[in-house]
């Protein structure tokens, strides 16, 4: 298989004008274009689209989904199987990214796991998103709309933004970054390091898409690493802002950027297993018996673990740990905690013996107040979010909430710098 | 700095009255420091000056906790006390728990910073750490020098409010208090770099031990179903239209006590989903989905059991912390009990 190549266009702004363009480092969006783009489905009455840039003295709330904006060179539609046909394997090819803007989808909440992303002040540490140029989707869906049909409509909305703003760069100047493919059968003299990356399938809210299939009815899947940067997998996701995977996060996944930068010195990535996650116990036997089995299969000898949510998936994520571990592969998980707002609690729902090299992304309790900003969405969802409580917003616009309501802020891919210690 | 008014706890040996034979003394207070409190002020280089030492047998105060809880958090309120130390007590059992009890109370009741100083194994350790800055000792008195200099120099940074740094660093025994702090490096390549480690054979370190969880053992099995008042309840979230106590959709404060009397099961439009951790579409549309009324109701008809208790109990159990859950399981039960309440379906989702 060929080399992959990620075509990097740098964007130093985003405006609005007439013509929907790139030229020299500035996005300029037609905002009826993008509205155009959004109203083709019918079940949405009404979008506003606004521009939020890092430092501005902007705050977006109620978030569902964050989105890179992408592009395949030749013309193949990114996020395969979300309203196209899912007839080619994501990771191949070039494909073209605006690097510094994401697309975000807001406006009517759906449910408690929206979030919110401050572009300024103490909440901007807690979130890569407020060092990107935000293009803020505020969606009005049709009268009556059920939840689901709401969430769905929301999603493609934010694809399909995301695939227009990335065509517009398809022929503009780019810095190239080179993926080699990779094979279970290279660097025989290296170890052979598998990722396991869970994704929640658990309804409204809770589910991700793998080329446009709901996860709900799927087994692992063994992905190559660089399927996740053509929009594979797509989040429909959920529970707590702080830990939810957006599609920025699999399109951007760290764990697969940092094994990569591994890949044929220390270790041979030698793919990556897609494991749903479940409510039910029987179901989560079934996957993670299939993770083991692939990972035996393959030969390898390490796996990190990602989890997605927090958690009913750390049964998946100890029950994977322990049938890697006694199977003689080496197993690293990554996660986030829930230890209370005084830190003081045990900060998983499971625990096995077999799990002793865990990377903790932060307590997702922590409280935090944030300054009155100008907002693009609806302020008063912030008492029901996620990570909200009622009396939280106080008259001036501030904020007292807990850090599990900002988007991204202990995201267990790791994309963030956060940790806990032991006081 | 102007000196800071201490209150220090010690047993009857250090106070001077006795040994074993006066371990049943009741609390009592003296004026000024002990021997041990004058070198503790010199270990704090004269940043403080003990105003009072409070002292009491070591058996009295391993049975009557309580009576010397009050009495020290009188005293030490008394003082205008700014800092509270007790010990240090090294591996005595009942004097650390006397020094765990005392520290405890001051912290809790009065808001002061309270510091000891103890053996790391000594059982007054884990009951007073979450609140208390313990100096680890050796298990003897032998270590008295060094031990009153490390008090000296975390404590005059505890009274001067200057932040505390790591365990390690700063010589405290942790206190089981998980702190969000920032690392040189993100957590995929920490990550990386652990798994790098392990497949090589070299020493790593998880950043999260695996917590110990309580076993809870099962209680007996109702004796007789047909005459026992049952309850139902969910942790489910299911709660009155408009969520009237606003139960938060994530790591809940509160649970709540709602009323079912004379419902045959829960309409459509008058129970919703307060929860945020599943998808509460078709809870929405049908409550009894989460919290089985209707068919307890039924069961009520064919006197599997003697009566429904007339109320639920209901929290959101979402990635709630467990401390909370605990209590709030506690609470539950004791107010069931005190109904007459024999048996409970606990939904969970």
């Amino acid at each position: 298989m060929d080399t992959f190549e990620l075509r990097r266009v740098h964007v130093s702004d985003v405006t609005f004008g007439e013509k929907s363009s790139f030229s020299r480092g500035i996005l300029t969006i037609n905002a009826d274009d993008v509205r155009s783009v959004v109203l083709q489905d019918r079940f949405i009455k009404s979008v506003d689209v606004q521009i939020a840039r890092p430092g501005e003295e902007k705050r977006i709330v109620p978030i569902k989904d964050i989105l890179e904006p992408r592009a395949k060179a030749n013309g193949d539609p990114v996020f395969p199987g979300c309203g196209t046909e899912p007839d080619y394997i994501a990771g191949t090819g070039s494909t073209v990214v605006l690097d510094g803007v994401c697309v975000v989808t807001t406006g009517t909440m759906v449910n408690f796991q929206e979030g919110l992303v401050d572009m300024t002040g103490p909440g901007a540490e807690y979130s890569l998103f407020s060092g990107k140029i935000n293009v803020a989707l505020v969606i009005a869906p049709v009268d009556g709309l059920g939840k689901h049909e709401h969430e769905r409509a929301v999603r493609l909305a934010g694809i399909n933004v995301a695939r227009y703003l990335g065509s517009l760069a398809v022929e503009a100047e780019y810095e190239p970054e080179i993926y080699p493919a990779t094979s279970p059968f290279d660097f025989p003299e290296l170890p052979k390091v598998v990722y396991v990356c869970q994704i929640i399938a658990q309804g409204l809210l809770h589910d991700n898409y793998i080329y446009g299939l709901n996860a709900q009815g799927c087994l692992p899947v063994l992905f190559r690493p660089t399927e996740f940067m053509d929009g594979a997998v797509v989040s429909g996701n959920c529970a707590a802002p702080c830990h939810k995977h957006t599609t920025y996060h699999h399109q951007n996944n760290p764990i697969v950027e940092d094994l990569y930068s591994e890949h044929g010195k220390t270790l041979n990535f030698a793919g990556v297993i897609v494991a749903p996650v479940r409510t039910a116990f029987a179901d989560k036997e079934r996957i993670c018996r299939q993770i083991a089995k692939m990972a035996e299969m393959l030969g390898t000898d390490g796996v990190i673990l990602s989890e997605d949510g927090g958690g009913n998936p750390e049964v998946d994520l100890m029950l994977t740990t322990r049938l890697l571990e006694r199977s003689g592969i080496k197993t690293v998980i990554v996660t986030d905690e829930y230890a209370g707002s005084d830190g003081a609690s045990a900060g998983l729902a499971d625990v096995t013996p077999e799990a002793d090299a865990v990377v903790t992304n932060g307590n997702g309790n922590q409280r935090v107040t944030l300054p009155p900003l100008s907002v693009i969405g609806d302020i008063r969802t912030v008492e029901r979010i996620t990570g909200g409580h009622a009396g939280g917003l106080h008259d001036d616009g501030s904020i007292d909430m807990e850090i599990a309501g900002i988007m991204g802020s202990t995201n267990e891919l790791g994309a963030e710098s956060l940790t806990t210690v032991l006081i | 700095m102007d000196k800071k008014r201490v209150v220090h706890y010690v047993n009857q040996f250090y106070s001077g009255v006795g040994g074993e034979e006066k371990a049943g003394m009741t609390p009592f207070s003296i004026d000024g420091a002990t021997s041990v409190g004058r070198s503790l002020e010199a270990a704090f280089d004269g940043a403080i000056e003990i105003v009072r030492t409070i002292s009491c047998g070591d058996n009295f105060a391993a049975e009557n906790p309580d009576v010397l809880a009050e009495k020290v958090v009188q005293w030490v309120r008394e003082s205008d006390a700014a800092f509270f130390v007790a010990g240090p007590s090294f591996a005595a059992g009942r004097y650390g728990m006397a020094c765990a009890v005392a520290c405890q109370a001051v912290a809790e009741k009065l808001g002061l910073p309270v510091m000891a100083a103890m053996e790391p194994s000594s059982p007054g350790v884990d009951m007073c750490k979450r609140v208390t800055y313990i100096v680890p000792t050796s298990d003897s008195a032998r270590s008295m020098r060094e031990v009153l200099k490390s008090m000296g120099q975390l404590g005059v940074k505890l009274l001067r409010g200057e932040t505390i740094g790591l365990p390690h660093e700063e010589g405290y025994i942790p206190r089981g208090i998980r702190v969000n702090v920032t690392a040189e490096k993100r957590g995929a390549r920490r990550g990386v770099d652990m798994l790098l480690k392990k497949l090589s054979g070299q020493p790593y370190t998880t950043e999260l031990p695996m917590p110990v969880f309580d076993r809870v053992p099962p209680a007996p099995a109702v004796k007789d179903m047909r005459s026992a008042l049952i309850a139902i309840g969910t942790e489910g979230g299911i709660v009155p239209k408009g969520n009237p106590d606003k139960i938060e959709a994530h790591n809940a404060s509160k649970w709540c006590l709602y009323s079912i009397a004379g419902l045959e099961g829960l309409a459509k439009g008058e129970f919703e989903v307060a929860h945020g951790g599943y998808d509460p579409v078709m809870a929405t549309e049908n409550p009894n989905r989460v919290l089985p009324l209707d068919v307890a109701r039924a069961c009520q008809k064919e006197s599997l059991f003697g009566g429904l208790f007339d109320k639920y109990p209901v929290t959101v159990g979402n990635v709630t912390a467990v401390r909370s859950a605990e209590k709030y399981g506690r609470e539950m039960g004791e107010l069931l009990k005190e109904q007459g309440v024999e048996g409970i379906v606990l939904t969970s989702t």
